[in-house]
């Protein structure tokens, strides 16, 4: 895998500290390292992206080397730190894994952590496979190191979750690198003199690796085809478009190709080179226009006759994840060729599957408890990121809004400030609650706000792979750790209604919902049930069909992907059932029967 | 040889793992592979395919129309989906159980797993139907169709693979207390 590489790169650079926050594409980089670290690796999830962002920051200090891990959303929590952190640099090597997706398969946004590079002034290496990951962050600790910056390495969704086969150092081949310690000096003191004198050395030294990439071999043309006839084409690409580009080329006929590893500092002579003599450049790149942008401003600057195509002339998709046929379509129509059309075919109707949470999830239980509590009343609902934004489905339909990680507490309030009418509910996560959610419980409790957290406590960030997080008691160096009790830190801050219950105790979870909705101000409840996928509980739940009337009330209820309806009766199928009994605790007729007992 | 597969299914029904022990077994026979596969929300329940090529001189993961020699489908519906990836001479293995999503069930709009099949059967000639229901009860678990139709794919000669190096990969990536099972499904034949 794509991010197994990169963390195996890692290590046989010698990397002394490995910290991150899960996010799907980027999880597998820090469980790989956690996984095949030796002695002289430290390892963390940490608490969320910019605590570890700051640790990072710190072990580089220190002149260790230093990886950090997040997707793009964690970018946007990180950037305060590393904005400034490119403004003090870096003694020893600090790499910032940044995975993109583009779709977006997993994610809030389309953002492109290229752009952002630009923004924060900071290297970008972006690989278009999993075998350049693996060298490109050797050669990003170099760069780092020797430049004094932070330095991306930007995968996208298909590079990190892409399998190939990689020649890897074995672990006695790897570097060692010695940590210095931290050496005091006004050097890591940010105030804005030394932010403008750092500033003008930022843009030196990135004017400077222009030059530096120009002549690397990271970028590269390939050369066109001479027996091509008419107007003189190129093609320019950069991370994993680049192979769809380069399987098409096969196919087409081989145009002349720029690739861009790295797309800031942006290989100016090198592109230079590549457009003279041509007509036509059609820049294939998923995400911003960014190659785009850029040839088109060198066009500007050298006088060039070149005319740029791309997501901004409507020639390549603006938004979405590029395919092979897609980019094969895009260059055939570029190149004048006939475009492959697709013959017609009528195939049945095809079943429409929006993700669901699992079946046996406690979180359609906690869902359902409180849809049932809250039956005929006012409410929002607002949601979070992770597995339980899936209760937006149909027919829980639990999630009013979801925006970023720990939003949902701030909407809440400020609903409740408006509407004071309205039962306001916060859900979210325990990873998340440690992540995110703390400022906004504080600014709750002292700005005398009103309404119900709800804290879907499964013991596990589920969503990204089941990741430690500080409620589970364990860490990725392996220690078996005090947890951080989510009830002692509520009460900490002065939420003094905090029920904890079990979700699959339907009557109760019911109950325990109405009375702590009715109170004033901040109150909790945590519903504390471990995740299905991590802790399965031995017994299966069946119908007894003799018994079922067919009411469909299970069906309707719940949504439960293990319950069907077939020849007029409720069916639950024993390959999903886990055995939760929520929908034989709502069954009128105790048709339902088997599971493990939750009363 | 270059081969290209694609397995397809439904969030928990094990692609990856089907797909990874195929990269597995190549990757010990020295053949170099590619793969991308679906991981994140999509797999809770959602429509998720793997894309696996071998050989030599490949740049892409990602099959494009027309070019997979092989589509391995885990449920007859998400296999038509799939079917405009299917090369005019490809094989094709598909499960006969229909996994029915949730929408289906609430509002009686499910589909029959026969019109899918009956649609593949008029498309695909090298197609292979394995009777799920009989098959998993053969091997007492209903939690390995995954190494059922893996063992099938292996046994029509689509993958390129022999059946040793099937369960080497299953030695190599799974917990032993599982290796009889899994075994028992890849041998597996009506």
């Amino acid at each position: 895998m794509g991010n197994e590489a990169i963390a195996l790169g890692a290590l046989a650079a010698g990397v002394n500290l490995v910290c991150g926050y899960p996010g799907t594409p980027s999880t597998e980089v820090l469980e790989t390292v956690a996984r095949r670290r030796g002695e002289n690796t430290y390892v963390e999830w940490s608490v969320n992206e910019k605590v570890a962002m700051e640790l990072a920051g710190g072990a580089a200090y220190s002149g260790a080397r230093a990886l950090v891990t997040m997707k793009q959303m964690g970018l946007n929590v990180a950037s305060d730190p590393l904005m400034c952190l490119e403004y003090i640099g870096v003694k020893g090597g600090l790499v910032v894994l940044v995975a993109d997706d583009p779709g977006p398969i997993s994610s809030q946004t389309e953002q492109d952590t290229r752009t952002f590079a630009a923004f924060s002034k900071v290297p970008l290496l972006d690989p278009s496979s999993a075998e350049e990951a693996y060298s490109m962050v050797q050669e990003a600790f170099e760069l780092s190191e020797k430049y004094g910056t932070p330095v991306f390495l930007r995968p996208t969704t298909r590079v990190s979750h892409g399998y190939a086969s990689v020649s890897v150092k074995d672990p006695e081949e790897y570097a060692v690198h010695p940590v210095e310690g931290f050496v005091k000096d006004s050097r890591w003191v940010i105030f804005p003199k030394l932010s403008f004198a750092n500033h003008r050395k930022i843009e030196e030294r990135n004017a400077a690796l222009q030059d530096v990439f120009s002549a690397s071999p990271l970028n590269r043309t390939e050369p066109e085809d001479p027996l091509l006839s008419g107007l003189r084409r190129g093609v320019a690409a950069g991370g994993f478009s680049y192979t769809y580009v380069m399987e098409a080329r096969r196919k087409l006929g081989a145009l002349r190709v720029l690739k861009v590893s790295t797309p800031f500092p942006f290989p100016e002579k090198l592109a230079v080179e590549f457009l003279s003599g041509l007509d036509e450049v059609l820049c294939v790149e998923e995400l911003d226009p960014y190659i785009e942008r850029e040839l088109v401003y060198i066009c500007g600057k050298y006088g060039l006759k070149t005319r740029i195509l791309g997501k901004m002339t409507g020639h390549m998709p603006r938004s979405g994840e590029n395919s092979r046929d897609g980019v094969t379509a895009a260059l055939a129509a570029f190149m004048h060729l006939p475009v492959p059309h697709e013959e017609a075919d009528n195939p049945p109707p095809l079943p429409v599957r929006p993700p669901v949470l699992c079946a046996g999830c406690p979180h359609r239980a906690s869902f359902y408890a409180v849809k049932q509590a809250m039956k005929g009343r006012k409410t929002i609902f607002c949601g979070d990121i992770g597995c339980y934004t899936l209760g937006n489905a149909m027919p829980l339909d639990m999630v009013d809004t979801c925006l970023c990680m720990g939003a949902g507490l701030g909407i809440a309030q400020a609903v409740n400030h408006l509407e004071n009418d309205r039962s306001c509910f916060a859900f979210v996560g325990d990873s998340t609650f440690f992540a995110s959610a703390l400022p906004g419980v504080v600014n709750a409790v002292y700005n005398q706000a009103e309404f119900t957290l709800v804290v879907l406590d499964n013991s596990t960030t589920a969503m990204t792979g089941h990741q430690p997080h500080p409620g589970t008691g364990r860490t990725m160096m392996g220690d078996v750790v005090e947890k951080v009790s989510i009830e002692s830190v509520l009460r900490g801050i002065g939420v003094t209604a905090v029920e904890t219950v079990d979700p699959l105790n339907h009557a109760l979870a019911v109950e325990t919902v109405r009375k702590i909705a009715d109170l004033p101000g901040v109150k909790a409840v945590i519903f504390r049930s471990p995740c299905v996928a991590l802790f399965r509980a031995p017994a299966q739940a069946a119908v007894d069909p003799g018994k079922c009337i067919g009411c469909k009330k299970c069906i309707r209820e719940i949504g439960c992907p293990a319950l069907s309806f077939r020849d007029g009766k409720a069916v639950i199928d024993p390959a999903q059932c886990n055995g939760c009994t929520l929908c034989a605790q709502l069954c009128p007729v105790g048709a339902i029967s088997g599971g493990e007992p939750h009363a | 040889m270059r081969k290209s597969i694609i397995l397809c299914g439904v969030g928990g029904q094990g692609t990856v793992l089907a797909s990874r022990l195929i990269s597995s077994a190549a990757m010990a026979r020295r053949i170099p592979v590619l793969s991308a596969e679906t991981i994140g929300m999509a797999q809770r329940g959602g429509s998720v395919f793997s894309h696996l090529r071998m050989g030599e001189d490949l740049y892409s993961p990602m099959i494009a129309r027309g070019e997979a020699d092989l589509i391995i489908g885990f449920e007859p519906g998400e296999a038509v989906r799939q079917l405009p990836f299917l090369a005019p001479e490809g094989q094709m293995i598909v499960s006969s159980r229909p996994v029915m999503p949730v929408t289906a069930a609430l509002s009686d709009t499910g589909y029959r797993a026969e019109e899918m099949l009956d649609y593949l059967a008029s498309r695909v000639s090298r197609l292979t139907v394995v009777d799920a229901e009989a098959a998993l009860a053969a091997v007492r678990s209903p939690k390995v169709l995954n190494l059922i139709l893996l063992g099938a794919a292996q046994r029509c000669g689509a993958l390129g693979l022999e059946a040793k190096d099937l369960k080497e990969a299953v030695r190599r990536l799974i917990p032993e207390k599982f290796h009889a099972l899994n075994f028992r499904a890849l041998e597996y034949t009506p």
